[in-house]
């Protein structure tokens, strides 16, 4: 009987699965180790209220970053949600819609697009049309991002609602719609919401599509039409600057970006729950 | 409102809306191509699509256009990572399906899935600062004293040791997909029954050889396809890449040297090409990317259709 | 210990957690008889079933106390292999578990292989021996390369049965074995059953009284997580000692 080598096999696969999994770990465990001990000092008063020092200066924050990121995240979800939904809601309510399979076919291939391509058409698309960069055009970038990601939640969501709600909409005598609208959806609610808070957590870390779209402003603006900054952006430009302080403050960018996109798919996990 | 126009007349605008506004969304993945290929037209007009392709010289000044060397970068990159990633990637997976429960589980599950999502930019930066240097200082630097001292034929392959190039970015990249790839593995890996499980063991198996022989089988349709998307995903990683590899367009490429890939030579570039034929470079170079990614995606599909065997397709 | 007794179970139980779902059971398994395990669901049946080759080491919130005597030595001891146990002691589910990336031969032969059994030969002649036992020969032994999976479902639950006895094993657990099948691939199994009992001891759970009534020699009536009654078939059917196997068998309850 070789239960001997078979026994020591199976040891041995364990010892590697388990040092497969320290491998990943420690290095990921250091990573979001650094992100908080480094970025945690750079997080104060200053940081979240000032606009940027110049080049070299000591201090300055992030103002114009968080409140671009707000901004041209919010319009590019909101854009994103308006397309994603009545997609979702094409696929799931309407099965035999002659367009659905073409549907479905282009948003898994969006989705599994590289980020930087959709920089490139909202450049094309937004930015040369318009003259100049905006806020706007990152968050028509984003919104290319984000699209895909809701429209598979929605449609997932909305096919898990029971038949019987839209059957006993339809029993009190409502039209088609008004059941979507008034049973189906409100019924979905939660794990639609999952989905735009999925694609928010996915869009609101990315630089690549912003750098030739947003572009980067150092001044407060609220004004979309204008550049302006992200705070994935602002990380990438101080990262790869000669400053010390401004890679202080890339660190605490960093911290604050980890941070919120922990708190947004936490809570989509709780939404998805809910 | 009389009634028949309430339901009528309401369900057919309901569905016009909806109609039109997912043609929005087919309409975007159209315009995605057609944009590329458009704005790429000039540089492939220029060189022609193949000359541009396989073309080995990328010199903005001369006004000379050749994607091969990003394309290469791409290949390298994507491919040493994929292949870096892809056993950790696994284990981690079958750690958290198949040797772990409660509590363990559920918080490396919920590490990986952290890690996944986040952002690149954010790898790039603890690369910078923690990765680069470690490597400069701890791999580099003693393999390029002691090929200096007993084999100098290595050198031009091994490059300068800067910590800044191929090695530092293709690290980066496969700490980035592990997370992803193991995601997706652990999907695979969770829709295996217990059933099957079962049957092996009670057979008188042990614990690897009912992984071996019932759960990686089960479930080898996800885990390639999802090894095939993490694939996708590294090809198309911009900003870590941008910010580790030294963004150097000049062939040859040494392993620690700098060099670049396709995305980070659009993200680097863009903002500075001065005249349209360079900008249409990029596009182009965009227009490729997108090839390859399409590509890799149908193909990741097509397995898991092609793959799935019986239960797995239900 | 009686001479004929293959398995003995000595004051069994199994928690769950805190609850258990099997309480105190002591009950012999005659060697080459057919032992049927009635009761309504959630009795314990099947949960003492899994017990007896160490089925609930798998799920780590199942605790295991009391003996399981097998050939008198108890299989929860801490020196005692679980592998070698469950190779000994094998198992039929409830479903059929045919592994879909096998063919039907490989199916047949996965108990082997894992022993290392390389000979092609050897392979071939036990597979044809396990098949032609679970009466499958006949009909897939044109096809053994083909895949399981396109097999009906009462071939691939007799497919089952021809994997787990192709390890020859001593006992034979089924778990509720006719449950999702058909009433022809039901008289299939259940022809099958009288003529493996030759070669091996066989603990059946079912929740179908009249097949416990045909195919078993003896019944063991259990009841919220006991043995109420254990005794010959004829007996327990007959003439049952307690009121609660009665009320059972002429289908008062349950």
């Amino acid at each position: 009987m070789n239960l001997r080598r078979r026994y020591l096999r199976d040891r041995l696969m364990q010892l590697l699965v388990y040092l497969g999994t320290l491998v990943v770990l420690i290095p990921l465990f250091f990573i979001l180790y650094y992100v908080f001990v480094q970025g945690i000092g750079a997080l104060n008063w200053e940081f979240f209220t000032r606009p940027p020092a110049p080049p070299g200066e000591e201090g300055g924050g992030m103002l114009p970053a968080i409140v671009g990121s707000l901004i041209v995240d919010t319009l590019a979800l909101f854009i994103a949600a308006v397309f994603g939904i009545a997609a979702g809601i094409l696929l799931a309510e309407y099965p035999d819609h002659p367009l659905n399979p073409v549907l479905r076919l282009v948003s898994d291939v969006m989705a599994g697009l590289p980020a930087i391509l959709m920089g490139l058409v909202a450049f094309v698309l937004v930015v040369q049309p318009m003259g100049h960069f905006s806020g706007l055009s990152g968050s028509v970038a984003l919104a290319l991002i984000m699209v895909p990601i809701i429209v598979r939640t929605t449609e997932g969501v909305l096919k898990l609602i029971p038949w019987e709600i839209t059957e006993a909409g339809l029993a009190l005598g409502l039209p088609r719609w008004r059941v979507i609208l008034s049973l189906v959806l409100p019924a979905a609610r939660g794990g639609i919401v999952t989905g735009l808070m999925l694609a928010l957590a996915r869009g609101a870390g990315e630089a690549a599509p912003l750098i030739f779209t947003a572009f980067g402003n150092p001044f407060l603006t609220f004004n979309p039409l204008e550049p302006m900054d992200t705070l994935p952006l602002k990380l990438y430009v101080y990262a790869i600057s000669p400053y010390e302080d401004w890679h202080r403050q890339a660190w605490g960018a960093a911290l604050l970006l980890a941070a919120a996109i922990m708190v947004t798919n936490y809570l989509a996990r709780r939404a998805m729950r809910s | 409102m009389p009634n028949w126009l309430y339901q009528r007349l309401g369900d057919r605008l309901f569905a016009a809306v909806v109609v039109l506004l997912a043609l929005g969304v087919v309409a975007a993945a159209l315009a995605i191509v057609a944009v590329l290929y458009f704005g790429g037209r000039e540089a492939f007009a220029t060189f022609g699509f193949f000359g541009f392709v396989l073309g080995r010289v990328w010199d903005a000044v001369r006004g000379q256009f050749g994607a091969w060397p990003p394309l290469l970068g791409t290949l390298i990159t994507s491919a040493a990572a994929l292949s870096l990633a892809f056993f950790p990637a696994l284990s981690t997976a079958l750690f958290v399906v198949e040797f772990s429960s409660g509590r363990l589980r559920e918080t490396v599950a919920y590490l990986i899935d952290l890690l996944a999502a986040l952002p690149s930019v954010v790898y790039g930066l603890w690369g910078i600062f923690v990765l680069v240097p470690l490597v400069r200082d701890h791999l580099e630097l003693p393999l390029f004293t002691w090929a200096a001292a007993h084999a100098p034929a290595l050198l031009p392959i091994l490059g300068p040791p800067t910590g800044i190039g191929l090695l530092s970015a293709t690290l980066v990249l496969a700490l980035m997909i592990v997370p992803y790839a193991s995601a997706l593995a652990r999907d695979a890996l969770e829709l295996v029954p217990q059933s099957q499980r079962e049957a092996m063991y009670a057979l008188g198996a042990t614990r690897w050889e009912v992984i071996r022989r019932v759960v990686i089988p089960y479930a080898r349709a996800g885990i390639f396809s999802g090894v095939v998307l993490a694939l996708a995903r590294a090809l198309g990683e911009t900003m870590a890449v941008t910010m580790l590899i030294g963004n150097s367009v000049n062939l040859p490429y040494t392993l620690f040297g700098p060099a670049s890939t396709m995305a980070s030579l659009i993200a680097n570039e863009f903002t500075e090409a001065e005249d349209d034929l360079h900008l249409s470079a990029l596009i182009a170079v965009g227009f490729v990317l997108l090839l390859i990614a399409l590509v890799t995606n149908l193909i990741a599909t097509w397995m898991l259709r092609r793959m799935s065997h019986g239960e797995g397709r239900r | 210990m009686a001479e004929d007794v293959r398995m003995e179970t000595k004051d069994l139980s199994v928690y769950y957690g805190k609850h258990p779902g099997v309480r105190g059971v002591s009950l012999p398994v005659h060697d080459r008889e057919i032992t049927a395990l009635i009761g309504p669901s959630g009795c314990g049946k099947t949960t003492f079933l899994r017990a007896l080759n160490r089925m609930h080491d798998l799920n780590p919130i199942v605790r295991v106390e009391g003996q399981v005597l097998l050939d008198g030595e108890d299989i929860y001891d801490p020196g005692v292999d679980p592998v070698l146990i469950r190779r000994r002691v094998g198992m039929v589910f409830q479903r059929p578990t045919p592994f879909p990336t096998m063919n039907i031969f490989e199916n047949v032969v996965a108990g082997l292989r894992l022993a290392g059994v390389k000979d092609r030969k050897q392979l071939q002649q036990a597979a044809e021996r396990a098949l032609k036992m679970a009466a499958l020969w006949d009909e897939v032994k044109d096809r053994l390369h083909q895949p399981a999976v396109g097999l009906s479902g009462g071939q691939q639950q007799r497919l089952s049965i021809a994997r787990a006895l192709a390890v020859e094993p001593e006992v034979l657990l089924m778990d509720e074995p006719t449950s999702a099948l058909d009433p022809v691939s039901t008289q299939a199994i259940e022809d099958l059953l009288t003529r493996l009992k030759e070669n091996v001891t066989i603990v059946i759970v079912t929740h179908n009284m009249q097949q416990a009534a045909r195919v078993s020699d003896r019944t063991a009536f259990f009841l919220d997580g006991e043995l109420i009654e254990f005794g010959r078939t004829e007996q327990v059917f007959t003439n049952p000692k307690d009121p609660r196997t009665e009320a059972y068998i002429t289908g008062r309850f349950g």
